[in-house]
């Protein structure tokens, strides 16, 4: 079925409909990680492939234009010659390679063991994923709330807009739509809610600051799509958001900063309790919290810099 | 408690100084901690050289956690040249950066400038710090992702395309990186580096091992801008702001080779890499054809920009011919390079910057009388090119010295005599740029340029002064490569 | 015969890898690219993801009736490179809307068209 999808993908011209395609990719994807028991990998997948991915790519299909231009000249070879030589090696490497579903392979000796056996002990989270990602290897997690953080910078610089600027879009709210207006209400909440409950509920189940983040972004953009970008920058401020973008990840380093205060290694978390499991608990905490600031503020960024722009210059608004 | 944890604070330091300096609406003050950051940065790595010179490797262990179950920061000899690198060349280019940025880029987007500044940066130092190959990934994209975003704000509109192609380019290097590190992480079980070299050593048959060899060398090579690879570079670098094309052209491939060392030297190990794989006749052909190639292109360049461009590329050529060589003269060679390379065009694309703010524009007719209008400028410009070129005296001839050596060690002649030909070819192309600045007057109707202002200037000769008198006095350039190349060859004393 | 039952898997994810790949390479639509580029991507995930199933285990939370858990490491991996990949994606899309309102167009030879006089 993902073949089918993707192949699809290269011969259509409609680039709606290849957008469409790459949705149903990503949440086959998603599906596919649920039966590799990888539940987090899903819900992020779900939420950011499926979701985030689709939704920026429909609003750059808005701005620019739906269809591909037709091609006269038959497609060159080399990009298909390119492309089958690297699978060819990557079939060549998959020869020596443990099977499927393999226990004694080599990924599951060594250094995962530790994890499943001793987290349980050194950090009391049931969630090893989590363990593995806040604690373990939290500095990489840190890295990667740079890296969300680095792409709300980029958006804001290419597609930032003040007032004055020619390209602020005149963006109508759906205000005759009363189903929508009275569902959205209802629903808004609620999915605010959820949002809170996959953020601290990340340590007994799927779930954390990243996938949380983003379903309490959508929660506030599904808010501006109905409502109007006017309104709704009116109770989160473009300003608010800058703001709040590098707030967590200080969150996320100044947890890291006050472990070495307290005479520990960077992002040591036994330090900062009394005895060391608390420690990780509150560490695991505030770092997530970081992570949950800063995507749900980057999220929002984006979205808001997307929708707020027009292909076309206005005329000077007064 | 602030020395024991030096190797986090190098990368932590500018990498959430980035959020603040975003939070800092002002252009002025984001600026002012943009070099507060980068001289913090350049004494920590100056430290941390002087201990490994002294007391051998540092490890660090992030979150308390022993590698290989938590993430290793792990400075040796060569990392932490590479370090030393990387934070000289920022410090100087955010000293000359305020006038520059300020005429280049507007007010509003300023800050967000030195926040990207900080973040490429951050991203750097991380990839040469970590001893984790999937850290190193996480940080290659902070770095990749901010340059993107530095290139993206030149005022050309050029510039946007550039960034775009940079991008598909360089998230398919990246991409192929990840393949790798994963094929290696299922062949042995850990992502520590050395801990990841001590178990393929029985390995070297698996089918995976090689192919997860094939895709960490493309995507590399991608970074690095190998020829034929390097096709995101010249538009890159050309439609940057002036200040982006001097940091990045200093640093980003030198950090690029130093990923490639790390991975070929450090964990596939020497033996494996170019006795078993045929790395070393791979990499010899492509660089030599990358030093005629960029010499020869940069030749019937008409903007100066890419002009230095293609020439980097040639760099780059004879970094990797010394690579190519695998012995420890090569691998000097090589490493000094780096170091010369980045001082050199460093100090060359600030000078620039320089001629782009007096004239307005970076092609040669804006060089014309040059020599009379802005001496200072042009004289930084001749000896900066001198020392592509390689004359003696320069920086440039100290490692093309070692190169030549690394060659002739080998019995390799006509090797050693296609590095002379490719110096007479930069001889050509600098002596376009002298041609026009001495040897003929401006245009008729052209502004009337003035000397470029102390702020400028003042950087540019910090680093081309660097490159001559580096190049007469090479005791410290060439002891800490000799350390560096012993390291990755493992016969030095620190394994 | 079991080497091959064993390794289909992968092998299909190689092919998709490589239809995402070629569409980033072949089509000169910028919005085309990306959406081959996050084939290619996600393509990546899913060849580690295959790699740390343990067969009969279960997904890595810590539960008294379970005895056999799978990888946890390549999940954590792959969270960070989901999140790599949307950001780099969003900055590709912020820099297609920018070059369309520069040049008209998303079209890549359109747009070189259009820069070479200069």
């Amino acid at each position: 079925m993902l073949a089918v999808t993707a192949l699809s993908v290269v011969f259509l011209r409609d680039l709606f409909a290849i957008v469409m395609l790459f949705g149903i990719y990503s949440l086959l994807s998603a599906g596919f990680f649920v039966t590799m028991d990888a539940v987090d990998v899903a819900l992020t997948e779900a939420a950011v492939g499926a979701g985030v991915t689709t939704v920026l790519m429909l609003s750059t299909l808005a701005l620019t234009r739906r269809k591909e231009k037709a091609r006269l000249s038959p497609p060159s070879l080399l990009p298909l010659a390119v492309a089958t030589i690297t699978g060819l090696v990557l079939v060549y490497g998959t020869l020596d390679m443990p099977h499927l579903g393999d226990p004694d392979a080599p990924v599951h000796q060594h250094v995962a063991p530790r994890y499943i056996e001793q987290s349980g002990e050194e950090i009391g989270v049931p969630n090893i994923v989590t363990s593995v990602l806040a604690s373990y290897r939290g500095f990489d997690t840190l890295g990667e709330v740079v890296v969300i953080f680095a792409a709300g910078l980029g958006v804001l610089a290419l597609l930032g807009v003040a007032g004055g600027d020619r390209h602020r879009a005149r963006v109508s709210a759906m205000e005759h739509h009363l189903v929508l207006r009275v569902i959205t209400k209802a629903l808004a909440p609620l999915i605010l809610l959820y949002a809170l409950y996959i953020q601290f509920h990340g340590d007994y189940g799927p779930g954390g600051g990243f996938q949380a983040g983003v379903v309490f972004a959508a929660a506030i953009i599904l808010f501006a799509i109905v409502f109007g970008l006017t309104k709704a920058e009116q109770v989160i401020t473009p300003t608010f958001l800058r703001y709040m973008m590098g707030a967590g990840a200080l969150i996320y380093g100044a947890t890291g900063v006050v472990t070495l205060v307290l005479g520990g290694n960077f992002l040591d978390y036994n330090t900062l309790a009394h005895d060391p499991l608390h420690g990780q608990h509150y560490g695991i905490l505030a770092v997530e919290f970081g992570v949950g600031v800063t995507v749900t503020a980057v999220m929002i960024s984006i979205f808001f810099n997307f929708f707020g722009r027009s292909s076309k210059p206005q005329e000077e608004e007064q | 408690m602030i020395a024991a944890n030096l190797p986090a604070l190098q990368v932590v330091i500018p990498l959430l100084a980035a959020p603040l300096a975003l939070m800092l609406r002002r252009g002025s003050l984001s600026h002012l901690l943009a070099l507060l950051v980068s001289v913090v940065s350049l004494l920590i790595s100056y430290s941390l050289l002087q201990a490994v010179l002294t007391s051998g490797p540092i490890s660090y262990a992030m979150g308390g956690w022993e590698p290989p179950w938590g993430i290793e920061y792990r400075v040796d000899a060569i990392n932490a040249f590479v370090l030393l690198i990387v934070s000289v060349i920022g410090t100087v280019v955010m000293l000359a950066a305020r006038t520059s940025v300020a005429a280049e880029i507007q007010e509003k987007k300023q800050s967000l400038f030195y926040t990207a500044y900080l973040l490429c940066l951050a991203g750097l130092l991380g990839i040469t710090t970590t001893g984790d190959a999937f850290n190193v990934f996480v940080f290659l994209e902070i770095s990749s992702l901010s340059t993107y975003i530095l290139v993206s704000l030149g005022r050309d509109r050029r510039a946007l395309t550039a960034a775009f192609q940079y991008l598909i380019m360089g998230t398919i290097g990246a991409t192929f990186i990840l393949i790798g590190v994963g094929l290696l992480y299922m062949t042995t079980g850990t992502l520590n580096m050395l801990d990841m070299a001590a178990r393929l050593a029985p390995l070297t048959d698996s089918r995976t091992v090689q192919a997860a060899f094939a895709f960490l060398a493309v995507g590399t090579s991608l970074k690095l801008a190998l020829f034929p690879l390097h096709l995101w570079l010249p538009n890159a670098y050309t439609y940057a702001p002036s200040m982006a094309s001097a940091f990045l052209a200093a640093t980003s491939t030198k950090v690029a080779v130093y990923v490639m060392l790390r991975f070929f030297f450090t964990i596939f190990g020497v033996e494996f890499s170019f006795d078993v794989m045929p790395l070393g006749i791979i990499f010899m052909a492509l660089a030599l054809l990358a030093i005629f190639a960029g010499s020869l292109v940069a030749i019937f360049q008409d903007n100066v920009k890419r002009l230095l461009a293609y020439s980097s590329i040639a760099q780059v050529g004879y970094m990797m011919l010394g690579v190519s060589f695998a012995t420890q003269t090569g691998l000097v060679a090589a490493i000094l390079h780096l170091f010369n390379h980045a001082m050199m065009k460093g100090g060359l694309f600030l000078a620039l910057a320089a001629v782009c703010y007096s004239t307005g524009g970076t092609s040669i007719a804006n060089f014309r009388g040059l020599g009379k209008t802005m001496p200072w400028t042009m004289m930084a410009i001749v000896l900066g090119g001198l020392s592509l070129i390689g004359v003696p005296l320069t920086v440039g001839f100290v490692s093309k010295w070692y190169l030549v050596l690394a060659a002739l060690e080998q019995g390799y002649w006509p090797v050693a005599v296609l590095v002379l030909l490719g110096s007479l070819l930069a001889v050509i192309y600098i002596w376009k740029l002298v041609e026009a600045a001495y040897f003929q007057a401006p245009d008729e109707g052209a502004v009337v340029v003035k000397e470029a202002p102390l702020s400028l200037l003042l950087p540019t000769w910090i680093l081309i002064g660097a490159s001559i008198y580096f190049g007469i006095d090479t005791n410290l350039t060439v002891s800490a490569a000799e350390s560096a190349a012993a390291a990755l060859l493992g016969t030095g004393v620190q394994p | 015969m079991s080497t091959t039952l064993g390794l289909y898997n992968y092998w299909i994810v190689i092919f998709l890898m490589m239809v995402g790949l070629y569409i980033v390479i072949a089509h000169p639509n910028l919005i085309k690219k990306i959406v081959g580029l996050n084939i290619f991507q996600t393509s990546v995930f899913i060849l580690y993801i295959s790699m740390g199933k343990v067969k009969g285990g279960a997904a890595p939370i810590l539960d008294d009736a379970v005895t056999v858990y799978s990888n946890p490491l390549p999940h954590v991996l792959i969270l960070t490179a989901i999140v790599v990949g949307v950001s780099t994606t969003a900055l590709a899309l912020a820099l297609i809307v920018r070059i369309n309102e520069a040049y008209g167009s998303v079209e890549e030879d359109e747009i070189h068209d259009q820069d070479a006089p200069l």
